[in-house]
């Protein structure tokens, strides 16, 4: 269509104006929000029984050899900062993809029992059939995908509406948590801390074979749910919408579920179901970057640095050594609370 | 331009599961009028236009654009050429009317591709042939019925598609709103060519505004014609199940649909509606 009339030239200004004014918000965000968490990392790597000073940090991670710091930072620390960076980055960018897809910020992965999936296998695999490693992580990857389906398939009724999905998710969830607590008192030998890996999420003893899988899968999967982000964007104006301005809806949402579910799965393989990550962060970036275009990478970067300083505060600032899951899950619940709460005086159906 | 564009639909059988909305439905959609569709509630208008622009696959026969079945096209190629704003459309939280507009180019953007100043001045376009450049910063949700709804149509001009379905662009908006969405749609199909189809729910307003008025019912076409050809007290009796009376409208000339309820007229209708 040519248009008749060309637009003036000053709308067509502000109309740029605007849009980069919208986007340097977005990536000024997007840079606060990585300095932090580049921060945080490195503080996670500093702090400990024994403090190391910045530089030694550093070389440990630039692969350099220093005396104790190589053992302590390299061997201990740099698993655990990792495997807090990677599960963050995985539990915000999943959470806020399903936000964003089901247009409902209930309808996060840890809220609709598809990380508890992923946890009730993953320590179902390691008690009862003793596995390890991968076999872990397949079993988590396939049990996630599995409550996804099955919740998808119980709430569909000519098209999913999102009430009945997020309501069926809590359901299949708390009984997936059921099944981990029962699995867990099977298991004798096990001490206290190990087990609240499984209930709430924990970093404790994280090693390079447990993280590897999830830290993959992050980088295979994370660029793919990244090249939809334009068409799930797209989504949130609703399915019709989406697919008048040539989406393809059923494609985009396939996509969007299997890459979601996959670095949730195996990120939940290696440190658990961490509360509330998925649930928070897509909401609290929401709220920095405003409403100016696809929170996927805020989304992620703020769950990296939820479990970062989670993790640090959950060890260093308290009385007794606490796991990163419990921290957040004191974070999480009040919202949980207050988001049902508003929904119901909004006159919500929930 | 659009005149050499056409939409057809061809032995179009429409169905969800079980349910069939459409049988065998032919249709053809004058290049560079505007073409309206009544009906009576669920008969099958939102699920017509749904088709035409692919949004459902058609059980049997096809939807033809230049001659080409449209779900066989590419999505991208095909929202390029021709535009739908559905019945309902959502407006995320919080987005500006300029964010949202800008959203219809969707189509003219890849992956990695980057905003042009084409996207710019149709955006532009799109916002001053609403007269909706004073809101552009403005958040969607706080504005009025008539406002979101120019905003809505902004969106799908920035598509800038030759051909633009509409689902009931109207309905909730009162009278002065309805008019004015209507005098735009006027505006830009005879400014720039665009193929107008659009369900509307008062017939008076869409014998005035349509060029070619198509009257659904059974999942079948009733009439199709001028409004004067199309709109008549036997067809409004047919398709909706009204006793009335069709006269002149002394401001347009086009037919005037005068409903007889058994209330309140000199000759009652004998039966209520649908009765
Ligand atoms: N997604 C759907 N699934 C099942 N049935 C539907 C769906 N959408 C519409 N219908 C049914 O198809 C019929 C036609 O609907 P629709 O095309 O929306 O009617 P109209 O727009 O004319 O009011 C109605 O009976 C409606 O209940
Ligand atoms: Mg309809």
């Amino acid at each position: 269509m040519t248009a008749v009339v060309p637009p003036p030239a000053a709308t067509v200004d502000a109309v740029a104006r605007n849009r980069v004014r919208r986007s340097v918000r977005r990536r000024l965000v997007i840079t606060v929000l990585a300095v932090l968490v580049a921060a945080a990392f490195v503080v996670t790597l500093m702090v400990g029984r024994t403090f190391y000073p910045l530089d030694e940090v550093v070389r440990v991670v630039l692969g350099e050899r220093v005396p104790g710091a190589s053992f302590t930072v390299g061997r201990l620390r740099l698993p655990r900062g990792v495997l807090a960076l990677v599960a963050g980055l995985a539990f915000g960018l999943a959470g806020v993809t399903f936000q964003t897809m089901l247009r409902n910020p209930l309808a996060s992965p840890d809220v609709i029992g598809i990380t508890s999936g992923a946890g009730a296998a993953a320590v179902f695999g390691i008690v009862i059939l003793s596995l390890g490693g991968t076999a872990v992580s397949t079993v988590a990857v396939a049990a996630a995908l599995g409550v996804a389906l099955v919740i998808y398939l119980l709430s569909f009724r000519g098209g999913v509406a999102g009430t009945r999905l997020i309501l069926i998710g809590i359901g299949v969830g708390a009984m997936l948590n059921s099944v981990t607590s029962y699995v867990l008192t099977r298991a004798g030998q096990w001490d206290y801390q190990e087990a609240l890996r499984w209930l709430t999420g924990s970093l404790n003893g994280a090693t390079w074979e447990a993280v590897a899988p999830a830290l993959v899968a992050l980088l295979v999967l994370g660029p793919v749910l990244l090249g939809q982000s334009r068409n799930l964007s797209a989504l949130q104006l609703g399915d019709d919408t989406a697919a008048a301005l040539g989406v393809r809806v059923e494609r985009t949402r396939l996509i969007a579920i299997v890459c979601a579910v996959g670095v949730i799965a195996f990120a939940t393989a290696a440190c658990g179901p961490i509360a509330f990550v998925s649930f928070l962060a897509g909401p609290i970036a929401a709220r920095i970057v405003g409403p100016n275009g696809s929170l996927l990478v805020p989304a992620a970067l703020v769950g990296a640095l939820l479990v970062l300083v989670a993790d640090l505060v959950g060890q260093f600032a308290l009385d007794t050594r606490y796991p990163v899951g419990v921290i957040t899950g004191v974070l999480g619940a009040p919202y949980l609370i207050y988001l049902i709460i508003r929904t119901n005086r909004a006159g919500g159906s929930l | 331009m659009t005149a050499t564009h056409s939409l057809a639909a061809e032995e179009l059988t429409l169905a969800y599961g079980e349910r069939l909305v459409i049988e065998g439905l032919d249709l053809v959609v004058p290049a560079g009028s505007i073409t309206a569709i009544v009906g009576a509630n669920a008969c099958g208008k939102s699920t017509l236009l749904r088709s035409m622009s692919r949004l459902l696959s058609p059980r049997a026969g096809r939807v033809l654009l230049d001659g080409k079945a449209v779900h066989r096209m590419p999505a991208k190629e095909l929202a390029r050429t021709l535009g739908l704003l559905p019945q309902s459309p959502i407006a995320p939280e919080g987005i500006t009317v300029a964010d949202l507009v800008g959203r219809g180019r969707h189509p003219y953007q890849g992956v990695f591709s980057r905003w042009s100043r084409e996207d710019d001045a149709a955006v532009a376009a799109a916002l001053e042939a609403t007269q909706t450049t004073t809101l552009a910063d403005r958040a969607v949700d706080e504005l009025s019925g008539g406002q979101r709804q120019r905003v809505w149509i902004a969106m799908a001009l920035a598509q800038q598609t030759d051909l633009l379905l509409l689902d009931e662009p109207t309905t909730f908006l009162d009278v002065a709103h309805q008019v004015e969405v209507l005098d735009l749609l006027t505006d830009l199909n005879r400014t720039r060519g665009t193929t107008i189809v659009m369900v509307l729910h008062d017939l008076n307003l869409a014998a005035r505004y349509a060029d070619h008025l198509v009257a659904l019912a059974a999942g079948q076409i009733h009439a199709a014609g001028t409004p004067a050809q199309v709109l008549t007290e036997d067809c409004v009796r047919a398709v909706f199940g009204l006793d009335s009376r069709v006269i002149e409208d002394p401001t347009s000339g086009a037919p005037l649909m005068l409903p007889l309820g058994r209330h309140h007229v000199d000759t009652p209708a004998e039966v209520s509606p649908r009765g």
